[in-house]
């Protein structure tokens, strides 16, 4: 039922790597806004941005490997067309987010880490959204979500899915 | 004649529902052709209350909590535009007893005007402290930071003002001014709510530090999670750089700073100072091993003054009112106020601005208002994933950074998070070191091997295989990792799982059955 989401890929386009790396490559630390930047653009951090980064900022290609591997909000394969991701932190444990994730398997067939079947939703883990006053809290694509309930996460789902529950 | 109505655009008021809302009165005042004029403000901090709409009245704000859209008809047929009688009306704002008992003097504007307003901030004292800091020298402002008591706000508690003068001191070319604004750890929003709210206290905070230690260039880290402070402060910064509060002529004084808002990617070890510097150079974000201090060689190699947001969002106020003013709250050696952040399983949860020596007990039943779940309160978690729990015989403890030392806890960020009676504290101890596991930047052992094993040697306990022995080894890691961690991540894991062990131990037994089964 659920995939990486790949089919979704190769809208790479080098050129286009290339001006964003060099429109930007002045930053006092360019790196991490650069990866953002590729991000924003292709979906994904695709690896054929590795010797092109390697160039612009003048370090090794395994240097560039290991930035974009330590961190995670950089992919390597391009998400869901949305991604939902439900902080796991404690002050949402405290309001049952635990009893959601499972609803989300149980019911939907969704497991944080995956994507949907049809390439809908991608669900994620999420450690802290600075909600913590409205737990369970979630984050759609840059949507925050407040006092998260079954309800609520079912209608979610059904709409970004086209899925019944 | 206009009436001025006030709906938050502060990330937590949009999570329930405020721009329905806003698009809502919008309409409704369009179609009954009622002249308003429709603010966006930040939190009150209220987030029990959200989406909070205030309307504003000769007698004062009038506000109305938890609005949707559904209740904007019913709102204008009500004359909520004079102030009138509804069930969401809760009255006067400033007058709410949450909002009375409170000292606010960092948040003192947060809520109260439009965010990106710069004259609205400046009608509400916004860059006072500043031009007071420009008519001073330099070391007359590090020395009022210091005189001040301001300590680190990120947790570490170091007072803020001797770390400038060291970073004043360093002979350089160039210095830099970096806020840490990776607020990970939960229970915590107070850093989100001032940026999203109050962006220019920040700015200014840092123009100011900038000033004392003659450092002209500043960055602003903030996590990814967070995007709506993200934008506000990048909003924020072009603002006020065009309005000539930053660049090369900070307010025609000849002084130069000017900063920039970088994005993190998502590591909690990031809101380590070192690994912060490390991100924002363009690398890993691992640990780096101090000495020397990042006042001496921080980013890029220069001195750097690496503060919390909300250590540098209080020196506004600290530079337009003195030290003495700030220093006359507090308690022993922990001076001024503290943004405590009230979150989890609680009724009225949200910020509350006080001086420090509030209990855990009056910010989680006075205010907080105890469960939302309406069982009994059993546990609070204070300072994050690395803080401890604490039962209820020490609710009681004064919350400074001393006392809470003193029962074997830490204040952290301020945020404090309720559990009820269905919490298992063994489960919470597991997702200490789980949590230790999924974040540590692998550079020391104890953290990095050490949170993988802590989870096994959890595991084992709540199964019941040889529980005595494995709660001895537990221990024995916990020390390992508390003395030989290279930084505060796998140093201070051991405090949740300590508090546990010792304050719920009967979490971490089992009925003799169930143990005879699982072996």
């Amino acid at each position: 039922m659920t995939m990486q989401g790949q089919e979704l890929s190769d809208s790479f386009d080098e050129g286009r790597a290339v001006r964003i790396i060099a429109g930007l490559a002045h930053l006092e630390g360019a790196m991490l806004p650069i990866l953002h930047a590729l991000q924003e653009a292709f979906g994904c951090i695709d690896p054929r941005v590795v010797p092109l980064l390697a160039d612009a900022l003048n370090v090794s290609r395994a240097e560039v490997h290991g930035v974009i591997s330590f961190y995670h909000d950089f992919r390597d394969a391009p998400a869901g067309r949305h991604v939902l991701k439900i902080c796991r932190a404690e002050s949402c444990q405290s309001m049952g987010v635990e009893h959601l994730v499972e609803r989300l398997r149980m019911a939907h067939r969704l497991e944080p880490g995956q994507t949907s079947g049809n390439g809908a939703l991608t669900i994620e883990n999420v450690y802290c959204l600075g909600q913590c006053a409205l737990s369970p809290a979630a984050l759609l694509d840059d949507e925050p979500i407040g006092r998260l309930d079954e309800t609520r996460l079912d209608a979610l789902v059904l709409e970004l899915t086209g899925a019944r529950a | 004649m206009t009436v001025r109505i006030f709906v938050p655009i502060d990330s937590s008021a949009l999570a329930v529902g405020a721009e329905a809302v806003a698009r809502a009165i919008a309409n409704e005042a369009s179609m009954r052709g009622a002249d308003v004029a429709i603010i966006r403000n930040g939190s009150r901090g209220m987030v029990w209350l959200e989406p909070l709409v205030e309307v504003e009245t000769p007698e004062g704000r009038v506000g109305y909590g938890r609005v949707s859209a559904r209740d904007v008809p019913a709102l204008f047929e009500a004359g909520f535009l004079q102030g009138g009688e509804h069930a969401a009306r809760v009255g006067k704002v400033d007058d709410l007893d949450w909002m009375h008992a409170q000292q606010r003097l960092t948040f003192a504007r947060c809520g109260v005007i439009d965010p990106l307003s710069l004259s609205h901030y400046r009608a509400h004292g916004g860059y006072e402290g500043l031009t007071r800091a420009l008519a001073m020298t330099s070391s007359a402002v590090v020395e009022e930071v210091v005189a001040s008591g301001l300590r680190g706000r990120g947790g570490a508690g170091f007072p803020t003002g001797i770390k400038w003068r060291t970073v004043a001191a360093a002979q350089s070319d160039r210095k830099y001014i970096v806020c840490n604004a990776d607020e990970g750890d939960s229970g915590t929003f107070a850093d989100r709510m001032l940026m999203e709210g109050d962006p220019f206290t920040l700015i200014e905070g840092m123009t100011i530090a900038g000033i004392a230690t003659g450092a002209t260039k500043g960055f602003v880290y903030i996590r990814s999670e967070y995007p709506h402070a993200f934008r506000t402060m990048r909003r924020a910064i072009e603002i006020a750089r065009a309005g000539g509060w930053l660049g090369a002529d900070v307010a025609g004084s000849g002084c130069a700073f000017d900063m920039e808002a970088r994005l993190g990617a998502g590591a909690y070890i990031c809101g380590e100072e070192t690994s912060l510097l490390e991100s924002l150079e363009g690398r890993r974000g691992q640990v780096r091993a101090k000495p020397p201090l990042p006042a001496i060689h921080g980013l890029f190699g220069k001195p750097t003054a690496i503060n919390n947001v909300l250590s540098l969002a209080s020196v506004p106020w600290i530079m337009a009112h003195g030290a003495p003013a700030y220093a006359a709250f507090g308690m022993g050696r922990s001076r001024g106020t503290q943004p405590f952040q009230i979150a989890g399983n609680v009724k009225r949860g949200g910020l509350v601005e006080l001086a420090f020596g509030v209990t855990i007990r009056q910010l989680v039943e006075d205010f907080g208002g105890g469960t939302a779940s309406g069982r009994k309160l059993r546990a609070v978690q204070v300072g994050g994933p690395l803080g401890a729990y604490f039962p209820d015989a020490l609710l009681d403890t004064p919350l400074d950074y001393e006392a809470m030392l003193a029962v074997k806890g830490m204040l952290g960020h301020g945020g404090l998070v309720a559990f009820d009676d269905s919490v298992d504290l063994a489960k919470q101890a597991r997702f200490a070191m789980q949590f230790c596991a999924i974040e540590s930047c692998g550079k020391c052992t104890p953290c990095r091997i050490g949170s993988t094993r802590g989870v096994e040697v959890i595991d084992k306990i709540i199964a019941g295989v040889a529980p005595e022995q494995n709660t001895t080894l537990l221990h024995d890691l916990c020390e390992t990792m508390t003395d030989g961690s290279l930084c505060a991540l796998g140093g201070l894991t051991p405090m949740p799982v300590l508090s546990a062990l010792t304050h719920f131990p009967q979490d971490f037994e089992r009925p003799a059955g169930a143990r005879h089964a699982a072996e």
